[in-house]
């Protein structure tokens, strides 16, 4: 055999552990993937046994949704509950847009080191308040004393604005950091030669920085959305418990996620029709979250811009 | 720096979970000051084993599942399972002899269940547990001292456009009412509809709907319209927050609930009791005598535990004489 060499290599020790570590990494990815398989899965069975019940235009275009009452009143329009999800996100956004963006870009471009020092870890624990929390600060004080003592605003307990704002709030900390995150990645030449062009801080932030990260600010965004549409807890505590199509936001609305969690609180028997519901709509909320998230992986490359 | 930093944090952590400590101390409803009346029976002992199958009203579930708890707290190797089928669910499964003991929020139908039965050679006792009451409480700007059993059903009823008490009668407050109920699948709910709307699980549907009663309680206090009905003891828990309405049942009288008028069945027709009905066969199990003895025994306490309205000492007395019966009969 000699030193002829074989053009198949031979496993060597360090080959062998490079194997088994790009396995392991290869199992570390797939479970993501895997788990996201066997939700839709575990959702499947029950949403096609009640597409076997309800006709899937009753369903998708109804605008009543009362599944837990019977005969004649029950009604499986899942419009409301989508409506409401979406109505109660775009208040969230309306607050977590501007005010997510504006600190970013303080954050990344105004903000001097010590004070970023401070700021930041303060969004942070904003980030880590668990939403429980953000959900009786809206319904014991947000609502009371800032909406209808502070503001004078005419609001039912539960409604859509307090419910609304706190998950704007909730989001804030996730679009501001991302913002900067993808500001602060935009090269320092660009900055410079801004600069040396004459233009203002200022100027260079808006025009100059903030186009070159669009693609981070949308991905901030979307994210941001993401997380609005799936929150829980806010909306079941502080925003009520009605499937509601209206544009009143001192109303008490109900959003898909605030569905299944109060849905299933309540002792309703396992193989019913109202139970299958829970995983319809959680089915129809999965969905619409790969829907945006497709939506913005697109928006995504369309605006990304490469500096080398 | 470092320090700073941490401190900051800390401080804002704190003060987050100072504010919403301070905002949750009135949740609580009172009366957690009796925790101490489990007396262990003398049937106990702790060396009884098996499993009591139980099913029925959704509205004696909680009572039964406490009862349950403080039972196994003595008894640990004996499984209690509680079903909430409904009452007539657990009849059905009852007299199929698929149960041991059958909740029931009304006493067994002498034309249609006892039959099933007697065909099927179960025999039981009936044994009453505890009461139930429904009350109705509004904001207390919404000052509304009586109600009649109609201008509920007005109110409440399928297809009801109601928008405020005025509608209802003319010489009442105009102001704009939020509804707050029990979800569909409360045992409430199911009394509530039918005693006042004529039908169980008939009602207008665009109340605000909870099966946490607390968050009925919630609501009803913070609306300055806010109406609505729930068990009786989660008024109790609140009452310095509501305001209690009488129900007037069609007779001009206006009573409104309290443990008493519940337990004297006064408060009509919201008001009703609630029973267990241990089969022949199952008493004559040691776990499942045990179990009911237990239950009569600390019926007070398991209620409390339960948030319903108890027996009253006359109530506890026959129930123990009806459980007595059984046992001399098995």
């Amino acid at each position: 055999m000699g030193r002829r060499t074989s053009l198949v290599r031979r496993p060597t020790p360090r080959s062998r552990f490079e194997g088994v570590i790009r396995a392991l990494l290869f199992g570390a990815a797939i479970v993501s993937i895997a788990t996201t398989l066997a939700i839709v899965f575990s959702l499947l069975r029950e949403t096609i046994s009640f597409f076997g019940d309800v006709p899937v235009g009753d369903f998708l275009f109804g605008t009543k949704w009362t599944p837990q009452f019977a005969g004649d009143q029950q009604s499986f329009g899942v419009i409301p509950l989508v409506y409401g999800t979406l109505y109660l996100t775009a208040i969230g956004l309306i607050v977590a847009i501007p005010v997510g963006i504006l600190s970013g870009i303080y954050l990344s471009e105004f903000a001097r080191p010590r004070v970023r020092k401070v700021i930041k870890p303060i969004l942070e624990v904003l980030a880590g308040v668990p939403t429980i929390v953000f959900g009786y600060f809206a319904l014991t004080f947000f609502t009371p004393e800032v909406l209808r003592n502070a503001l004078g605003i005419d609001v039912n307990q539960f409604n859509a604005l307090s419910a609304g704002i706190i998950l704007g709030i909730l989001v804030i900390p996730t679009i501001a950091t991302l913002v900067e995150d993808a500001m602060s990645a935009v090269p320092q030449s660009l900055r410079e030669g801004s600069a040396g062009l004459g233009a203002n801080k200022v100027q260079t932030a808006i025009r100059i920085v903030f186009p070159a990260a669009l693609s981070g600010v949308v991905a901030a965004l979307v994210l941001g959305a993401s997380r609005a549409i799936g929150e829980t807890v806010i909306i079941l505590i502080a925003g009520g418990q009605q499937p509601r199509l209206s544009l009143d936001p001192t109303e008490s609305y109900q959003s898909m996620a605030a569905f299944i969690a109060a849905t299933s609180r309540g002792d309703i028997p396992t193989g019913s029709i109202e139970y299958e519901t829970i995983f319809v709509v959680g089915m129809t909320l999965f969905v619409l979250t790969l829907i945006l998230n497709l939506f913005s992986i697109r928006l995504v490359r369309k605006y990304r811009q490469v500096y080398e | 720096m470092r320090n700073n930093r941490l401190l900051l944090a800390l401080a804002v952590s704190g003060a987050l979970a100072f504010g919403v400590a301070a905002c949750g101390d009135d949740e609580n409803p009172s009366g957690s000051g009796s925790s101490n009346t489990t007396a262990a029976t003398d049937s106990g002992g702790g060396d009884l084993s098996g499993t009591i199958a139980i099913d029925g009203s959704s509205t004696v579930g909680p009572f039964a599942e406490a009862a349950a708890e403080l039972f196994n707290e003595d008894n640990p190797n004996v499984q209690v399972t509680v079903g909430i089928s409904g009452t007539g669910g657990g009849f059905e499964k009852f007299c199929a002899g698929e149960t041991d003991i059958s909740d029931a929020s009304r006493p067994i139908k002498d034309d249609e269940e006892v039959p099933v039965c007697d065909k099927a050679g179960v025999k039981y006792t009936e044994v009453q547990v505890a009461n139930d009451g429904i009350a109705i409480a509004t904001n207390k700007e919404l000052a509304l001292d009586c109600i009649t059993t109609a201008q509920l059903k007005k109110i409440w009823n399928k297809g009801s456009k109601v928008k405020s008490l005025s509608e209802v009668d003319p010489s009442l407050p105009d102001t704009e009412l939020s509804l707050y109920g029990p979800g569909t699948d409360s045992g409430t709910f199911d009394f509530f509809t039918g005693e006042i709307n004529g039908e169980e699980g008939v009602s207008r549907e665009d109340y605000e709907a909870s099966e946490d009663d607390n968050q009925l309680v919630t609501g009803v206090s913070g609306d300055q319209g806010g109406f609505g009905y729930f068990g009786f003891s989660y008024y109790e828990g609140a009452a310095d927050k509501l305001n209690l309405v009488g129900v007037d049942s069609g007779d001009g009288t206006c009573v409104k609930p309290s443990t008493e008028s519940i337990q004297d069945g006064s408060y009509t027709p919201l008001a009703r009791p609630l029973f267990m009905y241990p089969s022949a066969e199952a008493m004559g199990r040691p776990e499942v005598k045990a179990f009911m003895e237990f239950v009569v025994a600390q019926a007070p306490a398991i209620a409390e535990a339960a948030k319903i309205v108890p027996l009253t000492a006359e109530q506890t007395t026959t129930a123990k004489d009806e459980l007595a019966q059984a046992e001399s009969g098995a």
